[in-house]
């Protein structure tokens, strides 16, 4: 941002005015002025800035970890002893060790800026003064930071450290410019990626080896090879493959296609091109041929293909915009730096060269430690220096940098967990009844095969007489009385095993796995063409990207939403302003754009416009166009530029042509304006400032240009404190033109409050208590408050204070502790100016649909990126979180601390239930038994907030079963700041305790993992990007559409699934069990009195098509049945549809119905004329109607279809027997051409047959409903 | 007529079906690619096209099972099944039925110790005489069957053929034949794997080949009253479709019953297949070991007290596997022969189709509950909030 011009005229009215010198007195030099100077401070600062607040030390430390914290402060004082500490001790031992994890995980880019605008001081270099080289320095620094001990003691220790972190084995070494050289020992990993899952070569075996993990599979496998077996064939041999092969090539083929989509999208990908160095010059080069150690050139707007560390941008000071939002979600600019040196260096276009010795490839986007060896000296380069593949360049000509990880190995690369192939929990269940089934089959074929060893055994001696058993040759010729076909009683039985394998095999039904494809394709028809579920605002429909999970959706019990673009809309909006102790904001005028435009156009001559529109009050827009006379306006006027100055909100302009405006920053007629901060909140603030006039024009490190009503002001930026979860507010301190110095603050009430000034007169005192009353009444709305304070500043307060704050803005040790302490300084004796209060518009209907979830008995967790403080007030606005929840907050800092505040939560959660007269086990079978509401008797319902760096430890420690329980207990969960994985991580932690289900649903690149990684993941079509909707299972607009999905079709798909698995086993069992029970009467030889066309048929035409249209067209009930009755929901993950108790219940009713089936006719023509296939048709009409009727009577809604379906099939039954009897190379041939078939009808054989199955069935259904309404 | 009637529309508290075309959907839009619902790319921006199909709201009717519809159809089967039954239990008891074993009275004294020998050889005299009484009138026409015990006419040999070289499917004892073979002398080789060992005889076919015809039961009857003779009309006894496609006229038996063991009757090979109707009854396999097969008719009346005397030829041999052979003269009903089963079961499942509408008569009248009442919610029910499963 900094510009080539010199920035200084607003600044140097004190004594450093023009010197480019750093001298003791502390006082402040801009960039422009000491990078010439001397490189070397920037790097010390570099290295002060990030490093002792890495995780990864923290993490390496874990020793010694429990030094951070409180202790940290108490040790620090030594190494901090020029202070007069205006801070007591006691006050720093309060100090939580929020504050770190605060600093380190956000590494925070609006810091390290800041840091290197006003670092440099000479005082650093004395205190450095005897570093030989600057890698001591950052181990100080880093130790320091780290461990809080004084210098001398844990030098020696530090070096150890520093060893650690880049131990020569470990590191990766990459020489600039040079790739030959860095490829020449190590082969790192080309640039190419690749996200399919097979080759040409490799599809075949991989996709059947991936598809045989369905046992049924096997199975059908192992049936169809026992039927090449010449002595077992007892269906052709290649027809009996068929089944097999048609459900292997569909879902080949689906598989295929979704794979070369992939391939197609890394084609696209790989063969993107981009600028790199070769041999001096810039070529062109593909993504998929860039080597690491190259140098390469991005310009604006292109996405970055590896990770590369920063050498150059088009900015001298070498500052660079990105935007990460493909990978963590975050739609707003960081700023990324090059090294002052390299930077130079490019920008004089030397060519560059040295060498990166950087960590191994890992996961974490948050932290990168490496060093640089650059001109024979070393440099450390951290987070900051490293821009990532799938970023975007923003608001920078170009970047220079070089690769130092590349393809798979980059960090968005490992981050993108494979996402693993999916099946739903039914079809799992499934599997399991299958293996019953097998266990059946292979009973039945053990009762035959023993059978058949008896019999023979019985008849041995007679074997050659039998007329239909001949086991000799008795005709004369070669052959004679050599025995044929008979390999002897053992062999015979094992054959009657085998074979009676392959006639009962539709036991278990391969036809099921067609169908519910086929029911599941319906059920995706219905979901996507639902008209509820239509975001008509983005025009996005529902998407189902997975059709093997969409009962999964009506078993649900944890739901994990990301927050930002997910639950809210990601809008932030400036509501209500207090000033002066006045409300305004009660009525906004956004339908007046006419007047705002005559306003702004009467007194204004500005010649741009925010992107956004935001409504203004009238009131308060007409005291600002007033003269700058009177309390009132000059309040107005300090809370305004207060808004738009106490912030770290970048403007961007661009024009309205096409041209490129990056480097235009200084042209007037840039028209539009945005704001580009970390914080939507700030962005709202000054986009709020904004439409009163109060435009945020320009920023720079050390100034900024407020448009005031068309008067363009410049503001000297004295300095800086930026927010922090301790002091809750931030404070900018800024030069007024007219040299007035004025400390500006902004924070959270409760921080704000109590640093106002006490001696205030009586107009002060109304003043606070009427914005007090103001503030509770937003926060009472949901609204997000701030209070806005300023004081002036005399001079003495303000060299004591500059001097303190270049001290510490540019310490190694305590960098933290040392600003709050001097931010302490200024921060005091605040005279209020008003309050804000800002509104993150939830998405419509989301504390309803998180309600009905609740209902319905879906735990609802929220995992955002977010700070803590707003993550809780999200969760109170969308009543995840209500007031008389009693908060757990777990925010850790180090193993122990975890430990610690995770024993303590439990304590509470288990005081509570012991509280409830019961004992700890209550605890846990709560957990367990919380089916529905919990009991009412419980007083606090408790809600657990943790954040991501306290996970970091419980996540990989056996503290992970403690979070377990805690979590399990509390009725919400909040995690906060977390990292994509951890989101995964967070997921697994219930996936892999429980069987429970989950689903997990966002919208941003950040939240893929968590959505691969539940068994259901949801994307929500919105700003950030096609990530999410790419990952997941179902996409569509808005979060509130969840509860239609999961409460309507989610229950309609798991009932309709369910049924459909427990009729295709009562469907093949039935048939099978007629098969059996007639082999008992045939001597144990597997005669079929069936057809082999029926046999065939039975499953594919016969029943199939009613079995489909019921799968995907009956309801229980109506939608909006189960939209009122959410608690209907439970059936769900009750697994009310489908268990083993149900399979049991349907086993035995089969056994019953087959038996009434095959016995009626049976003792019916007991003794009688009627031939075998005859009754053999009887049975198999009769199989039809009755599975037919079974299934009528299970049917809850009757529409036309399903008459068609049910009735038509039985007619289609009968008509395919009547044809079949009419081909005459069949045995069966004639029956019903002779009117056989009619005869049975006139006998009454036939309905008679019916009658009993019916009544069966009718009198078990009645039996149900029975035993329902008495339980009821 | 079992089903319960349908309401119309759905009539319970809690589910009301009717949804109001209007609040869902701002409606019509041109058709949208609702075919393309495997192609995940396709985000259409149209929105889904508004039907009745599609929201899932088509008119449709509930049954609801309520405790009166229950009773009402269970009393109506009651009504319906037990005239049914007792129709059926006198019609069978209508029926007249003679059942006489004669397979053991047959063997002379003298071979009883060695039936196998007097049976399979040719010489012996195999001729018997059986009397016995009709005990009640027997309206012509009176049906002859023989009946055969433990005669797996349904066995199902596997097929074990010689591995690779035959195409042999199925050859057991009921595929143990060759129905091409019998339909037209074009056909006479064909299929005759499928009759191993009984094919040929040298290189000729056999005709008909196979078990099944080897096995053929070759008993005579010959009736008489009081020394007349009764006419048995044996034509007509096998199935039309036996006689006009499955049998060829052309065919003619060939080297049947030729070979070292015979196993049953010889055929006149003058006379084509499709008019030897003993075989075309043989033919058509039995469900179970135990059957009856049509032998042939007396058209006229029998008297009671009428003793008739049957001059069997006892040729089949079941004494091989231990069968047993009966002489059967029955008269029919419209609901066939003599089987009380039938009405017994219709009887059965009436009884107890009443006595549950009666149970459940008296359940509802003195445990009535409203349909739909949510109180019965079980988180209505239960205020604590705990359910147990």
């Amino acid at each position: 941002m900094t510009s080539g011009r010199p920035l200084l005229s607003s600044l140097d009215n004190s004594s450093v005015s023009g010197q480019p010198l750093l001298h003791h007195s502390g006082s402040l030099g801009t960039l422009g002025v000491s990078r010439p100077a001397d490189s070397v401070n920037t790097s010390i600062l570099h290295l002060a800035r990030g490093e002792p607040f890495e995780v990864d030390c923290l993490e390496k430390d874990k020793g010694r970890v429990h030094f951070v914290g409180d202790n940290s402060f108490r040790s620090a004082n030594p190494v901090g002893e020029s202070f007069d500490s205006v801070v007591t001790t006691k006050r720093l031992q309060s100090l939580d060790s929020e504050f770190f994890e605060e600093v380190s995980l956000e590494c925070s880019t609006q810091l390290s800026k800041h840091l290197v605008s006003w670092g440099a001081t000479a005082k650093e270099m004395l205190h450095n003064d005897n570093n030989a080289t600057f890698s001591t320095s950052f181990e100080i620094s880093r130790d320091s930071g780290n461990l809080g001990k004084p210098k001398r003691r844990s030098r020696p220790k530090s070096l150890q450290l520093d060893e650690d972190v880049l131990r020569e084995e470990d590191a990766r070494f990459i020489y600039i410019n040079d790739p030959r050289r860095t490829n020449d020992q190590y082969e790192f990993t080309g640039n190419e990626i690749r996200t399919s899952k097979y080759t040409l070569i490799t599809f075949l075996p991989k996709n059947i080896f991936i598809q045989f993990h369905r046992v049924a599979y096997l199975y059908f496998l192992a049936i169809a090879a026992l039927n090449q077996l010449p002595p077992l064939a007892v269906f052709g041999r290649t027809v009996s493959l068929f089944p097999l092969l048609f459900v292997l090539c569909v879902t080949a083929i689906k598989d295929g296609y979704e794979d070369w989509r992939r391939h197609r999208s890394d084609r696209n990908e790989n063969n993107r091109e981009a600028l790199i160095f070769q041999s001096g010059q810039l070529r062109s080069k593909k993504w998929k041929h860039i080597r690491v150690g190259e140098v390469m050139k991005i310009s604006a707007n292109e996405t970055i293909p590896c990770d590369m560390v920063l050498l150059g941008t088009s900015d001298p000071s070498g500052v660079a915009y990105i935007q990460t939002m493909n990978l963590d979600g975050e739609s707003n600019l960081k700023t990324r730096y090059a090294r002052q040196e390299t930077s130079l260096a490019v920008f004089e276009g030397r060519a560059i060269s040295g060498l990166i010795r950087c960590e191994q490839p890992n996961r974490n986007i948050y932290e990168f430690t490496a060093n640089m060896e650059f001109n024979g000296q070393k440099y450390s380069l951290s987070q900051s220096n490293i821009v990532l593949r799938g970023c975007q360049l923003k608001n920078t000509g170009w970047i220079i940098g070089v690769v130092v990880y590349a393809g798979q190995e980059t960090k968005a690369m490992l981050n993108s967990a494979a996402s693993p192939s999916k099946r739903s929990r039914l079809e799992n269940y499934m599997n399991r009844e299958t293996l019953w089934l097998s266990i059946f089959l292979f009973i039945m074929c053990l009762v035959v095969a023993t059978g058949m060893g008896l019999w023979l055994a019985q008849y041995e001696n007679q074997l050659d007489y039998l007329p239909y058993y001949r086991k000799r040759y008795f005709t004369l010729g070669k052959d004679y009385r050599k025995e044929y076909k008979f390999y002897g009683i053992p062999m015979e039985i094992f054959f009657s095993f085998l074979s009676s394998i392959i006639v009962f095999q539709i036991m278990i039904p391969i036809s099921l796995y067609i169908t519910m494809e086929l029911v599941r394709i319906g059920q995706s028809y219905f979901m996507i063409g639902d008209s509820h579920m239509y975001d008509s605002i983005s025009g996005s429909r529902f998407q189902c990207r997975s059709l093997n999970i969409n009962e999964d959706l009506g078993q649900i019990r944890y739901v994990f939403s990301d927050k930002t673009g997910t639950l809210t809309e990601n809008k932030m909006e400036f509501r209500r302003a207090s000033v002066n102790g006045k409300n305004y904001g009660g009525s906004l005028l956004t339908a007046d754009p006419l007047q705002t435009e005559s306003i702004s156009a009467a007194t204004t001559n500005r010649r741009w416009k925010l992107k956004s529109t935001i409504a203004v009050d009238s009131e308060l827009l007409e005291l600002l166009h007033k003269d700058l006379v009177g309390d009132e306006r000059i309040v107005a006027h300090d809370f305004f530029l207060a808004l738009a100055a106490c912030n770290t909100v970048i403007p961007i302009r661009t024009c309205d042509g096409f041209s490129s405006c990056t480097d235009s920053q200084f042209f007037e007629d840039a028209d539009t304006m945005d704001y580009q901060g970390e914080s939507p909140d700030e962005q709202a603030l000054v986009s709020a400032a904004s439409a009163y006039g109060y435009t945020l024009f320009e920023r720079t490190s050390g100034h900024i240009v407020i448009d005031v009503n068309g008067e363009k002001l410049r503001f000297g930026v004295l300095g800086m404190h930026e927010f922090d979860s301790v002091r809750k507010r931030m404070s900018v301190v800024i030069r007024f033109p007219n040299n007035a110095v004025k400390v500006l603050v902004k924070g959270a009430d409760n921080s704000m409050l109590s640093i106002l000034a006490k001696d205030s007169g009586r107009d002060d005192h109304a003043r606070r208590a009427a914005t007090e009353s103001h503030l509770t009444e937003y926060s009472s709305q949901g609204l997000r408050t701030l209070v806005i304070a300023a004081r002036d500043l005399t001079e003495e307060e303000l060299e004591l204070w500059q001097c303190r704050f270049d001290d510490a803005s540019t310490s190694l040790t305590d960098r933290a502790a040392k600003l709050r302490q001097t931010a302490a300084l200024i921060e005091c004796d605040l005279t209020l100016l008003g309050a804000t209060a800002i509104e993150d518009r939830l998405q419509e209907g989301v504390p309803e649909t998180i309600e009905s979830l609740r209902q319905a008995g879906i735990k609802v967790w929220v995992l955002t990126g977010d700070k803590q403080e707003t993550a809780i007030s999200i969760g109170l606005s969308c009543k995840l979180l209500t007031k008389d929840m009693e908060q757990i907050i777990v925010n850790g800092n180090s193993e122990n601390e975890c430990r610690k505040l995770l024993a303590d939560a439990k304590a509470k959660c288990c005081l509570k239930s012991s509280s409830k007269g019961s004992q700890y086990l209550k605890c846990n079978e709560n957990a367990e038994m919380d089916y529905l509401e919990r009991p009412e008797k419980e007083e606090v319902p408790l809600a657990l907030i943790i954040d991501g760096n306290s996970l970091v430890y419980i996540l990989e420690k056996e503290l992970e079963s403690e979070l377990y329980d805690i979590a399990t207990y509390c009725k919400v969960v909040v995690c906060c700041r977390v990292a994509p994985l951890q989101k995964a991580g967070i997921v697994d932690l219930i996936k892999s305790r429980t069987d429970d289900m989950t689903l997990a649903i966002g919208d941003g690149a950040n939240d893929v993992s968590m959505i691969q990684m539940a068994d259901v993941g949801v994307g929500i079509c919105g700003q950030e990007g096609r990530q999410a909707v790419m990952a997941s299972d179902f996409a569509m607009g808005q979060f509130r559409f969840l509860k239609r999905l999961l409460l309507v079709h989610g229950h309609w798909n798991y009932q309709r699934i369910g049924y459909l698995v427990l009729y295709n086993f009562y469907r093949n069992a039935v048939f099978v069990l007629m098969l059996f029970w007639y082999i008992l009467f045939t001597a144990f030889s597997t005669t079929s009195a069936l057809t082999d066309w029926s046999s065939v048929l039975y499953s594919v035409v016969y029943t199939s098509v009613p079995t489909i249209v019921v799968g995907i067209l009956d309801k229980d009930l109506s939608h909006r049945t189960l939209l009122q009755y959410p608690k209907l929901y439970g059936v769900g993950y009750r697994h009310e549809a489908y268990n083993i108790h149900l399979f049991w219940i349907t086993m035995a009713d089969t056994l019953w119905q087959s038996l009434v089936l095959f016995g009626v006719p049976l003792v019916t023509y007991k003794e009688s004329t009627i031939d075998i296939w005859s009754i053999g048709n009887l049975w198999t009409v009769a199989v039809v109607i009755l599975v037919n009727i079974h299934l009528a009577m299970d049917i809850q809604r009757w529409v036309l279809i399903t008459h068609v379906a049910v009735w038509g099939s039985v007619i289609i039954a009968f008509a395919c027997v009547v044809v079949l009897d009419s081909i005459p190379i069949f045995p069966n041939y004639g029956l019903t051409s002779s009117g056989v078939i009619v005869k049975y009808l006139e006998t009454l054989h036939h309905p008679k047959l019916k009658m009993p199955c019916m009544l069966a069935s009718i009198a078990h259904v009645h039996a149900r409903c029975l035993r329902k309404m008495d339980i009821d | 007529m079992a089903m319960p009637s349908f309401l119309e529309e759905d009539t319970t508290l809690i589910d009301v079906n009717r949804d109001d075309p209007s609040s869902s959907s701002e409606g019509g839009g041109s058709d949208g690619d609702d075919k393309s619902i495997l192609a995940h790319e396709i985000e259409s921006k149209k929105p889904p096209t508004y039907s009745r199909f599609t929201q899932q709201e088509l008119p449709a009717c509930k049954p609801i099972i309520t405790p009166k519809l229950v009773i009402v159809s269970f009393t109506l089967i009651g009504f319906l099944f037990i005239p049914i039954g007792k129709t059926a239990l006198s019609a069978s008891n209508n029926v007249v039925e003679i059942a006489k074993r004669y397979d053991m009275e047959c063997i002379p004294e003298i071979y009883s110790n060695n039936i196998l020998h007097y049976i399979q050889s040719v010489g012996t005299n195999k001729t018997c005489t059986v009397k016995f009484t009709v005990p009640k009138h027997m309206k012509g026409p009176v049906f002859i069957y023989y009946q055969l015990t433990n005669f797996y006419q349904n066995y199902r040999k596997m097929s074990y053929g010689v591995p690779l070289r035959s195409r042999i499917k199925d050859t057991k004892y009921m595929g143990s034949r060759s129905d091409r073979q019998l339909t037209s002398k074009a056909y006479e080789g064909a299929e005759l794997e499928k009759c191993e060992p009984l094919e040929k005889v040298g290189e000729e076919p056999i005709v008909p080949c196979g078990l099944v015809a080897w096995s053929m039961f070759n008993d005579t009857y010959s009736f008489s009253v009081k020394d007349k003779a009764l006419i048995v009309n044996k034509t007509n006894i096998a199935w039309e479709s036996d006689k006009e496609t499955r049998f060829g006229s052309d065919v003619y038996p060939k080297n049947f019953q030729t070979g070292d063991v015979i196993g049953g009757a010889k055929l006149n090979s003058s006379i084509p297949l499709s008019e030897q109707e003993d075989l075309m009854v043989w033919m058509r396999t039995a469900t179970l070991r135990n059957f009856r097969k049509l032998y042939g008719r007396i058209d006229v009346d029998l008297e009671a007290n009428d003793e008739i005397a049957v001059e069997i030829q006892n040729n089949y041999n079941s004494y091989g596997y231990g069968g047993e052979k009966l002489l059967v003269l029955s008269t029919t009903s419209a609901f066939g022969g003599q089987n009380k089963f039938l009405g017994v079961a219709y009887l059965t499942v009436g009884g107890f189709c009443f006595f549950f509408a009666i149970i459940f008569a008296i359940i509802y009248h003195f445990k009535r509950r409203e349909i739909g009442d949510t109180a019965y919610l079980s988180w209505n029910r239960n205020p604590v909030g705990y359910y147990m499963k």
